[in-house]
């Protein structure tokens, strides 16, 4: 069977099994809808977290990002795990205790204070909508690459799944298949990466196989007789062609500090992840399913930088020097450099696609890949695939950017290192298809949890905490239902009109979360003195600083987004750190010389502070 | 240490995590000094967390990477960047659910 047909059918059986499940976990009550029912076991909810956390980013961008930036790449990984240690220590158990629905929830009630709730209420809605618009734009794209629909189409499709099954079952739905769809997920990137390892190092297991030597079907034509480890030979690859090293990066060291600070505590800042650990019955377990979680995570999380070092190594090896017209295209080029080596047709395939572009600069008709871009920006072809017309000497397609003044060649897209792997491994046909249904999963997975946050913010922080708090438990499901489903819309809309600063928004959702959520609860836990006053101090100065100096680098001043002009060297990427250190500074300021908090809300403190004594989540 | 039956099992749960609930003095005490000793752990796991990532990950990370980790090809830094780390995470927060749950049964203020 070819790779479309496969894909239909492995894409359709998941879809049909995320739909199955979701009819068969039907929420009957707002409790169901928003924490559903409070009874998931820690051992599914674990699953179910790491697939709500793990994006189509983390899926099909990161390894592509490591791969090109190396040690550099080490914020994400170490980022977006490390902020579990912080919810599992510092959050997750207090807020399980305090036992409401949300996050706005807890800000409103631990401070007191309507415009406290409401400022957690528009956040936690734009981090949510920032996100949910990236991941079905990776539904789309995915749809638009394995089953060539339009990536319009794909979205409308996806959207339309998503729909049915987060308005339908609400978090009870969404954790089961969640839990489905972390499985499809894990084994779709696990299997092409076993059988990389293999082919690069010998080894099945890929953590392993990622210090080990470079041997086996790929490695030892890369060693080239050589006894050499995976590592120390790409070092050597990456100094030999002018890159900086692949195990020692580039950053500033302040810059990497602060950035994998911002992710981790912007990971233990964020509504969706945070909102799990509602849904379990008791505090004990809250503790256990951050474990779970971040096991399930690390599976991928480890994985993911070992096969970014196997694909980079390997493209350098199959690429550089290598002459693009193989001696089974028609007309072989006269003398060709480059000893007998021929591109890949993995590259000619992904060429096509247009993720690929090759420019001869020199005109020898041998590919070389140095440090740089080839030219500036994106490549425009000049033809389409199928246009001989608009293919140059070497039969490679022509684009129309302006050449760069580097000896660089090669533009290769990102996304291409998870998408392309079981090509270059020469994997079954059936493979292929997984990792489309895997990445399809974990956009998915993301993009409902995510959607649950808006509607519960609507229906639960907005209407039935604030504006009607008489509202019957019946009209507050449909109005949940409701706002789920004109928030899928919403999401849909970003996602096929995609504004052109999704990138930037993640960076900023981050730093969001870090200098706001995180100190406001982290505060409202361990400190009895933090009142009303500091909180909202403390969350709008951070917000602020943040924010301003995200929109002045992002936005406003482009151009001046380079490191002798940020502040003490901190990229907009990392800047949230610096607004949580003000968010606390400011915030114990201004509670020391306010008055404490009323009997009430020592009370509270005092009850959140131990296990003993929690009911499941409720609503008042 | 006594448990208190009527607290917070009830079917809609609405008492459990109810604020208004009143402590006795006793259980005040042992929950000061539960809370100390929880506050105690977390320093100490917190800063092994630092000290795994921030430490050799990245402020030590130069320094360390002129050594392998034995018997493979990672230089130090470079793996407790990339991987280390996020062992060092997982078995931190099992390490911590282990020790709160006993914690818990000690100072008596588990959930069941």
């Amino acid at each position: 069977m070819d790779v479309q047909t496969w894909t239909f059918l492995i894409v359709g059986v998941t879809f049909a099994l995320y739909i199955g499940i979701a009819i068969k976990t039907r929420a009957g009550s707002t409790k169901d809808f928003y924490v559903a029912g409070g009874g998931v076991p820690p051992l599914a909810n674990g699953m179910a977290t790491a697939a709500d956390w793990m994006s189509a980013a983390s899926f099909l961008s990161m390894a592509g990002i490591i791969s090109f930036k190396g040690y550099d790449g080490s914020v994400y990984l170490m980022g977006w795990t490390g902020g579990y240690v912080l919810l599992a220590l510092l959050l997750a158990p207090y807020l399980r205790k305090f036992g409401r629905f949300t996050v706005p929830d807890f800000v409103g009630d631990r401070y007191e204070s309507t415009t406290a709730r409401l400022v957690a209420v528009v956040a936690a809605i734009f981090v949510s909508f920032t996100y949910v618009a990236g991941q079905m734009r990776g539904v789309g794209v995915v749809f638009g690459r394995f089953l060539e629909v339009s990536v319009e189409t794909g979205v409308v499709i996806g959207m339309g799944v998503v729909l049915l099954y987060a308005v339908l079952g609400g978090m009870k739905g969404i954790t089961y298949t969640q839990v489905a769809q972390y499985c499809v997920l894990m084994f779709a990137f696990m299997v092409p990466a076993v059988f990389i390892a293999l082919m690069m190092t010998g080894t099945p297991i890929p953590q392993i196989g990622f210090g080990g030597m470079l041997q086996g079907s790929l490695g030892d034509g890369i060693a080239n007789g050589e006894s050499i480890s995976l590592l120390a030979k790409l070092d050597g690859l990456h100094e030999e062609l002018g890159f900086a090293p692949y195990t020692s990066g580039s950053k500033a060291m302040i810059d990497v500090f602060c950035i994998t600070m911002a992710l981790m505590v912007g990971t233990a800042g964020l509504p969706h992840v945070i909102i799990r650990f509602y849904t379990v019955p008791k505090v004990k377990d809250a503790r256990i399913s951050a474990g779970w979680a971040l096991l399930f995570i690390a599976f991928l999380y480890t994985t993911a930088p070992a096969v970014a070092a196997f694909a980079r190594t390997n493209l350098i090896g199959a690429v550089e020097g290598a002459t693009y017209r193989s001696p089974e295209d028609k007309a072989p080029v006269e003398a060709a450099p480059g000893e007998g080596k021929f591109a890949p047709t993995w590259l000619k395939n992904w060429e096509n696609s247009g993720l690929i572009a090759w420019l001869d600069k020199d005109g020898d008709g041998a590919i070389r890949y140095r440090q740089g871009a080839a030219f500036e920006g994106k490549p425009d072809y000049v033809g389409e695939a199928g246009d001989e017309a608009a293919r140059g000497a070497s039969g490679e397609r022509l684009v129309a950017n302006p050449p760069t003044e580097n000896d660089n060649e090669l533009y290769i897209d990102r996304d291409i290192m998870v998408l392309a792997n079981p090509e270059i491994a020469g994997l079954p046909n059936w493979v292929i298809a997984l990792v489309a249904a895997g990445g399809l999963a974990a956009a998915l997975s993301t993009a409902a949890g995510l959607l649950l946050v808006i509607s519960t913010a609507v229906s639960h922080d907005l209407l039935k905490r604030t504006l009607v708090p008489n509202i019957s438990d019946k009209k507050e499901l449909l109005a949940a239902r409701l706002s789920a489903a004109v928030a899928v819309v919403c999401a849909g809309y970003l996602g096929i009109h995609p504004p052109g600063f999704v990138a930037e928004v993640v960076a900023f959702a981050f730093g969001l979360a870090a200098s706001s959520f995180f100190p406001a609860i982290l505060m409202g836990i361990f400190s009895r003195r933090m009142n009303r006053q500091g909180a909202i101090a403390g969350m709008v100065l951070g917000l602020g600083f943040t924010t301003a100096y995200i929109v002045y680098f992002k936005f406003l001043h482009l151009e001046q987004n380079r490191a002798e002009n940020w502040f003490l060297g901190i990229s907009p990427e990392g800047i949230g750190s610096v607004g949580m250190v003000i968010n606390f500074g400011v915030a114990a300021l201004v509670a020391s010389f306010t008055k404490p908090p009323s009997a009430e809300v020592e009370e509270l403190i005092t009850s959140i502070r131990v296990p003993k004594g929690a009911g499941s989540a409720s609503r008042h | 240490m006594t448990e208190s039956p009527s607290r917070g099992e009830d079917a809609d749960g609405s008492s459990g995590g109810d604020p208004t609930e009143h402590l006795s003095s006793e259980e005040t005490a042992t929950a000061a000094s539960y809370w100390r000793a929880n506050v105690r752990l977390l320093l100490v796991l917190l800063s092994i967390w630092f000290s795994v990532s921030f430490g050799c990950g990245i402020l030590l990370a130069p320094k360390l990477n002129a050594y392998t980790l034995p018997g493979t090809g990672f230089p130090l830094g470079f793996w407790f960047a990339q991987q280390g780390s996020i062992y060092a995470f997982v078995i931190l927060i099992f390490v911590y659910v282990v020790l709160m749950n006993r914690m818990d049964r000690r100072f008596g203020v588990q959930e069941d």
